[in-house]
């Protein structure tokens, strides 16, 4: 089911000293939902995210805007009546219910022309059942499942009745890291084997990265951008959406444009045309930075951390924002990890160098001239 | 520590004589007395054992008035008393404005002394020849004609034992359920929402269950004391409730060794060991059905 969201708006009282302010938990939220997408909101907590979610549900009304399913306006709609599917942070399963209890209590619901009959309801909790794979556990309370298995059953409760949408709010923050990796697995098939249209809330990037067919990216109750996931993360739109995305962070250094030449610091890092001469933030993906003899960004290296595949080396730089920088580099690339020279020269992959605008953190476009880069 | 360690019996020597002292021997001691036939306190010498107590008390009419007035009481006034904090309670969790305030209202009867409670009792349900009373007011009112719901027939002065009593204990409960409420996670709720679950689905699938460990506490409790109730019955109807048809299985006790025709403690004990086999029955008839429906 296509899902429209326009202009949607939601405020809270403002409480205590600041009651008079209101709180913007969401401003002027639209787009669109494609019919059977996995969708990600993903930002900082706070952002308004799991409002949004909220809102979509209809477990909160919008302040102003609408919300349309298919074709059907439901902003006024009541929970109840949505047909929507949640899945819960920590689940929120029925702890005085079984597992088939928990998942058969949706259809019970059910009412008028929707209403099942008592073997079509079992059926149907057994097939959500065996879809999440916990057919086996049935009969035990939710008390008596792991962390994973819990998931699993409110997954199966939340799809049982057929939702017009399913929304999950950060349903893998509770799992450990490895958990996490396979349930978020899990989440893709069994979302793309019902193909039902999925809004997936969470604060981690790399769930977002990894599962979605479109992210949107918030802060402060607005959304930065919308793209697919490797769009977002190789053009991002603003400086924000450029830190957010990306693992380890992507590096940020204050530079200018001079004729065309950027520059971080005093060092003349790459051939740039297109962009006026202005003072810029320049972001370097980790991955970007290429240490070599004749690498113009010149840094200090600190130390060195050994990721397996990859290593780490941890640089300071004067024109960095932080105390120091990652260069992320094949572990083979001959860097000798115990005689760390004075200072490292990098030189910059110009596809993983992004400048923002030093106010307003709006991405500055540039070209490199002929793809090449100093040093 | 171990268990076994004579330190752990000495860090809990405090409890056991105080129970020991207080709660066991006591115990026994009734027991014993229960059996001793012709006991008299005054010379404490008895002239046999056997059964003759419990036979007696058993063939006494005020015995037999008692054990009727004590179970009327406990199955009226317990489901009605739990039903009724449990409505006060849902619709105070689900205002916002005045909350505080009519928690407060409604737990001001537990903080106010029974006897005094009685007295207002008194004054608004006593015919007297100068007035019918406040209760007698309205029903005049409504049509009907004066009731004695004091010294009247037996189903007024029940009528006004139950209600005095709900009225008695409801704070408390509604007390306790409104905590329990409160401590439901409201993100059950919302799943319940989200479920397709009306206001009452989520009241009775979700809610209830979800309270119901409370529910059976404040039951069994409930019948408890209301097992024990006197004070209830003196405060209404004054001491000589034997006169008044009014007595309760303790208020028996206590007039078999106090009141005017008392003396016997030896009645008193068969009476107070029967009244222990009935509540320790009720009790355990509770925890067997709690344990079927109370989810914890």
């Amino acid at each position: 089911m296509r899902v429209v969201l326009q202009n949607l708006t939601k405020t809270f009282p403002g409480r205590g000293k600041r009651a008079d302010a209101d709180v913007v938990a969401v401003r002027d939220f639209s787009f669109e939902l494609p019919d059977g997408k996995l969708v990600t909101l993903l930002g900082p907590s706070g952002c308004g995210k799991s409002t949004a979610l909220n809102l979509i549900s209809g477990l909160l009304s919008p302040t102003s805007g609408a919300i349309i399913f298919g074709d059907e306006d439901v902003t006024e709609l009541s929970p109840e009546s949505r047909g929507v599917g949640l899945v819960f942070q920590n689940y929120a399963l029925y702890p005085h219910l079984s597992v088939l209890q928990n998942i058969l209590f949706p259809l019970q619901n059910l009412r008028g022309d929707d209403k099942l009959s008592k073997p079509a309801m079992l059926s149907a909790a057994r097939e959500a059942a065996e879809l999440v794979q916990v057919g086996d556990l049935l009969e035990r309370r939710p008390s008596e499942l792991s962390g994973g298995q819990q998931q699993r059953v409110a997954i199966a409760r939340a799809i049982v009745k057929k939702p017009r949408i399913l929304l999950l709010d950060e349903p893998l923050s509770n799992l450990d890291a490895r958990l996490r990796l396979q349930m978020r697995e899990e989440l893709r098939r069994i979302q793309q084997e019902i193909k039902i249209t999925t809004v997936f809330v969470t604060h981690d990037q790399e769930d977002a990265m990894s599962i979605s067919d479109l992210i949107v990216v918030m802060r402060n109750g607005e959304i930065e951008q919308i793209g697919r996931p490797q769009e977002v993360y190789d053009n991002p739109a603003k400086l924000f959406v450029a830190q957010f995305l990306g693992s380890p962070q992507i590096n940020t250094f204050s530079g200018r444009v001079s004729g065309n030449t950027l520059y971080i610091g005093e060092d003349a890092v790459l051939n740039i045309t297109g962009a006026a001469d202005r003072d810029v933030i320049v972001g370097v993906r980790p991955e970007g930075m290429t240490p070599g003899e004749r690498g113009a960004l010149r840094c200090v290296p600190l130390r060195v951390e050994v990721m397996g595949r990859d290593i780490s080396v941890v640089c300071s730089n004067a024109a960095a924002a932080g105390p120091t920088l990652r260069a992320v580099i094949n572990a083979d690339s001959g860097l000798d990890q115990l005689a760390l020279p004075d200072t490292l020269g990098f030189t910059l992959n110009p596809q993983k160098v992004h400048l923002f605008d030093r106010d307003t953190g709006e991405r500055v476009r540039f070209e490199s001239v002929g793809g090449r880069a100093y040093g | 520590m171990d268990k076994r360690s004579p330190r752990a019996w000495l860090y809990l020597l405090p409890a056991i004589i105080f129970v020991t002292c207080f709660m066991v021997y006591p115990l026994i001691d009734v027991f014993i007395y229960s059996f001793e036939e012709g006991y008299n306190s005054a010379s404490q010498t008895f002239s046999g054992v056997g059964t003759f107590n419990y036979s007696y008390i058993l063939r006494d009419r005020y015995f037999l008035q008692a054990v009727k007035n004590t179970f009327i009481l406990v199955i009226i006034t317990v489901p009605l008393s739990t039903a009724l904090a449990l409505l006060i309670s849902t619709g105070l969790n689900s205002i916002n404005a005045l909350k505080r305030l009519f928690q407060t209202v409604y737990f001001l009867p537990y903080v106010t002394n029974t006897l005094a409670v009685g007295l207002v009792f008194m004054i608004l349900f006593k015919k007297t020849a100068y007035t019918d009373g406040l209760i007698n007011l309205l029903i005049n009112l409504v049509g009907g004609g004066s009731v004695d719901f004091i010294d009247g027939p037996y189903w007024a002065k029940m009528f006004v034992l139950c209600f005095y009593t709900i009225w008695v204990v409801m704070p408390f409960k509604v007390l306790i359920l409104t905590g329990a409420l409160a401590s439901v996670n409201p993100q059950y709720y919302a799943a319940a929402r989200i479920d397709g679950a009306s206001k009452r689905r989520i009241f009775t699938r979700i809610t209830l269950p979800m309270i119901s460990p409370m529910i059976f506490y404040l039951i069994i409790t409930g019948f408890i004391g209301a097992f024990k109730a006197y004070s209830d019955a003196v405060a209404l109807f004054g001491t000589d409730l034997n006169a008044s048809e009014m007595n309760t299985i303790v208020g028996y006790i206590y007039d078999m060794l106090y009141g005017s025709s008392g003396g016997y403690p030896s009645y008193a004990s068969a009476a107070a060991i029967v009244l222990l086999v009935i509540v320790l029955t009720i009790t355990c008839i509770n925890s067997m059905v709690s344990r079927r429906y109370v989810y914890y």
